[in-house]
């Protein structure tokens, strides 16, 4: 249980930067193909991937504490 | 390598933050120019801002004057709101509540009434005898047959009803009973206060029925021979009086038939010119007539002055029997009223036939005596002149001289002359006479009318008073019927009363008896009983003494026997608790001991039947026997790392748990310094429970040896904290549960090897 908390950070660590990453990536070839050069989609691309990938890392460590519901159908 | 990303975001913040410090002055430079409109602004909004206040002030005013309930509300939450709105709209209306209509007990009064009606009842029947005694015919004679008691209780019950209720009693019977009811009253209140039982009274005071009912029949043969003599007299009276009555009306009849005779043969005699020896029997079978009138008007006068007395006197017991006030009587007393007033009547009538038969034949006397009169005058004159002429000079005409014819007719002449001077003076006075005679007949006729009036008045007079006496009486006989009825009816309800109080008494006190039968016979079985059982008891206690000592001698001999095995066991089992504790002492540093399941094995084969040692033997967790525990001090020094991990996520529980909490859990964690050991207090209070004092707590425990003590501060964590340290609390449950076990098991196998060595 004490190492859980260290292996969530290293997975969202990984998960944002490859994110952060792709979404650079994505930023960039979208500027140059279809924005002429332009910086914002860099930057747009950049966050979207940072807070895709703050989203799951905040996701995952509320996971335990995350209530699941299911509708049971009354007979 | 989260340290190295914030620093490097940190600073690529600030480098931003310094690239765009131009863009500031413009508008520092701008605020100047709003500066001077910044006060009608700020006048404007606080203009504003008070009007709204005021606006929702008096809105919540309004609407809590409107809705009570609110007002309720507002008055709760806001502290002087309920000042300020008893200021401005005066004390809340009370919540209303519903009264219960106050219900009326009458079942207290009636049973009160009850009560009273039962308890007067025997108090009111001797009263009402002792009231009927003085007053011996008053009350009106019941039919005879109603019983005594039927009698007395239905004047009881209009006593009562009389108390509680304002009737209307019979007329006759009203002096009898307005004497009995001020007694009974005042004798009643008396007596409902002294006792209750008042039914059991009676035997006491009231006479005995028989003497009573003599005295009652006695009342009633006294009654019925008044009743009998009245009739009789009552009777006699009518017969002697109707004999008298219809003797005086025979003989006016008579008289009149007389008179009328009389008058007519006086008329024949008068009028018929007949020989003179008819005229003169004509003339003394008138005055046999005349004679025989006189005798009958006397007799007829006698007659009714005898029928007058008779019927004074009838008159006068009629009265004496009215006096008696015996109602029945009285159908006979109106019947012979009615007799006497159509007696008179008839009386009355003929006398007045009598009377008018009398006036014409004066009237026809007086005629005939004016005619004889002329007559004899005419005579006389005649003889004056000529006094040899006899009176019956008709049939001298052959006999009379010239000179006798012409003094004859010179009388006649001067006669006639006279007659005619005299008519002339009669016609002059004719007048006159006839006015004077009209009056007189007028006055004689007025009197004769008022006379006629007077007499008739009274005979109507007389004849409605019969009629209306008569009514009465009819009324009086259907008002006594139907009282009689009712006091049937009454008699009636009493009897049943009677009946269902007598059944209840009955109940009452056989329920009593068998009560007492009962408990008596319930006593007298509980002692029998408990004769019975000391006894057996007493027998029971020797028995098990003597039975005791024999077991306790054959105890004894076993007891050494199973001392020695006992013995053995005990040293068996201590061998293997012992192998166990050596197995415990096995672990390594950070590596869990061996598994105890070998030694639990050999402690279980050792103490086969000692279920003791067996349970404790199973309550080992089964994760320490697979796997086994950690010692101590590698729990120890896992603590440190646990305890860095929980301080960092101090912050983080159900309700917060984004990043940007974690982030500020971590720098929480980075500025606050605690002590790294403190002791804990005896008590746990509420600032006791903050994450960092408990760890330091903990680790203060632990580096004292306390395991326990720091296992449980570490369970009072909340949280993300509560869930990194969840491994290591469970480890250092397993171990303490391990530890716990086997103490015990090492004391009990102590203790057993003691017990079995001080057993002998």
């Amino acid at each position: 249980m004490a190492n859980e908390h260290g292996q969530k950070w290293d997975r969202c660590l990984a998960d944002s930067a490859v994110k952060i990453a792709t979404g650079l990536g994505v930023g960039i070839v979208f500027s140059v193909l279809f924005f002429k050069r332009r910086t914002w989609p860099v930057a747009f691309g950049s966050g979207v991937g940072l807070g895709m990938g703050y989203s799951n890392c905040q996701q995952d460590f509320r996971s335990p504490y995350q209530l699941h519901g299911h509708r049971v159908k009354e007979q | 390598m989260l340290r190295v990303c914030l620093k490097g975001a940190n600073s690529a913040a600030r480098k931003c933050l310094c690239g765009n410090g131009v863009p500031l002055h413009p508008l520092q430079q701008c605020r100047s120019y709003t500066s001077g409109g910044s006060g009608s602004s700020a006048g404007k909004i606080v203009a504003a801002s008070v009007l709204t206040m005021g606006g929702g002030v008096g809105g919540t005013i309004l609407y809590a004057n409107w809705d009570p309930k609110f007002r309720a509300n507002v008055e709760k939450s806001i502290p002087y709101s309920d000042q300020v709105f008893g200021l401005a709209l005066g004390p809340a209306a009370p919540p209303p509540v519903i009264n219960k209509p106050r219900k009326v007990e009458p079942v207290q009064i009636s049973s009160m009434s009850e009560v009273w009606k039962d308890s007067k009842q025997p108090k009111a029947k001797e009263v009402q005898r002792k009231a009927e005694q003085p007053d011996a015919e008053g009350p009106p004679a019941p039919a005879p047959q109603e019983t005594l008691e039927e009698a007395s209780a239905q004047v009881a019950q209009i006593l009562s009803a009389i108390g509680e209720v304002p009737s209307v009693p019979a007329p006759g019977t009203h002096e009898a009973e307005a004497v009995p009811p001020p007694a009974a009253l005042k004798g009643v209140p008396a007596a409902a206060a002294k006792c209750t039982e008042c039914e059991h009274e009676p035997a006491v005071k009231e006479r005995p029925e028989g003497e009573v009912a003599a005295r009652l029949a006695e009342q009633d043969k006294a009654e019925q021979d008044l009743l009998t003599s009245l009739s009789s007299n009552l009777e006699d009276a009518l017969g002697s009086t109707a004999k008298v009555t219809l003797q005086a009306i025979g003989a006016q009849e008579a008289a009149l038939q007389a008179i009328a005779q009389h008058t007519r043969q006086l008329r024949e005699a008068m009028e018929a010119e007949a020989p003179p020896d008819k005229k003169s029997t004509q003339w003394r079978v008138l005055e046999d007539a005349l004679s025989e009138r006189s005798r009958s008007v006397d007799e007829a006068g006698a007659a009714v002055l005898k029928a007058k007395a008779e019927l004074d006197k009838l008159r006068g017991v009629i009265d004496g029997a009215k006096h008696l006030k015996i109602a029945a009587a009285r159908p006979s007393i109106l019947a012979a009223e009615e007799n006497l007033h159509s007696m008179v009547v008839d009386l009355d009538s003929v006398v007045t036939r009598v009377q008018t038969a009398q006036s014409e034949a004066k009237i026809v006397s007086q005629y005939s005596e004016l005619v004889n009169e002329a007559k004899a005058q005419f005579q006389k004159e005649l003889n004056s002149i000529t006094p040899e002429i006899q009176a019956n000079w008709k049939g001298l005409t052959g006999k009379l001289t010239q000179d006798d014819l012409n003094s004859l007719i010179a009388h006649a002449h001067r006669r006639i002359d006279q007659l005619n001077r005299e008519l002339a003076e009669q016609r002059v006075r004719e007048q006159i006479h006839i006015d004077s005679a009209l009056e007189q007949q007028k006055l004689e006729d007025k009197k004769a009318l008022e006379v006629a009036i007077s007499t008739a008045l009274e005979h109507n007079r007389e004849q409605m008073r019969l009629e209306q006496e008569k009514k009465v009486e009819e009324t009086r006989e259907v008002m006594e019927a139907e009282m009689r009825t009712q006091l049937r009816r009454q008699a009636a309800a009493h009897t049943d009363h009677l009946r269902d109080v007598l059944k209840v008494q009955e109940q009452e006190l056989r329920s009593e008896a068998e009560e007492i039968l009962n408990s008596s016979l319930m006593e007298k079985e509980t002692e029998y009983r408990r004769l019975t059982q000391d006894q057996l008891d007493s027998f029971t206690l020797d028995m098990n003494a003597a039975y005791a000592r024999l077991k306790g001698m054959e105890e004894a001999i076993d007891s050494h026997v199973i001392a020695e095995e006992e013995a053995r066991k005990a040293h068996q089992l201590w061998l293997s608790v012992e192998a166990l504790n050596y197995t415990l002492k096995t672990a390594a540093l950070n590596d869990p001991t061996e598994p105890l399941e070998g030694a639990v094995q050999a402690i279980k084969e050792s103490c086969a039947e000692d279920e003791f040692a067996q349970a404790l033997a199973t309550a080992l967790p089964s994760e320490s026997l697979s796997r086994g525990v950690y010692s101590e001090a590698s729990l120890r020094a896992r603590f440190y790392t646990i305890r860095q991990l929980a301080r960092r996520v101090a912050l983080i529980d159900e309700t917060r748990n984004s990043l940007y909490q974690y982030f500020l859990s971590y720098l929480q964690a980075m500025l606050l310094f605690e002590k790294a050991q403190e002791a804990p207090p005896a008590k746990l209070s509420a600032e006791d429970l903050d994450t960092f004092k408990l760890l330091s707590y903990a680790a203060y425990s632990l580096e004292h040896g306390d395991l326990e003590l720091a296992a449980k501060l570490v369970n009072q964590l909340k949280g993300e904290s509560r869930r990194v340290a969840q491994d290591w609390l469970k480890e250092a449950r397993l171990t303490l549960e391990t530890k716990q076990v086997v103490s015990l098991l090492s004391a009990y196998a102590n203790a057993v090897g003691l017990g079995t060595t001080m057993a002998p």
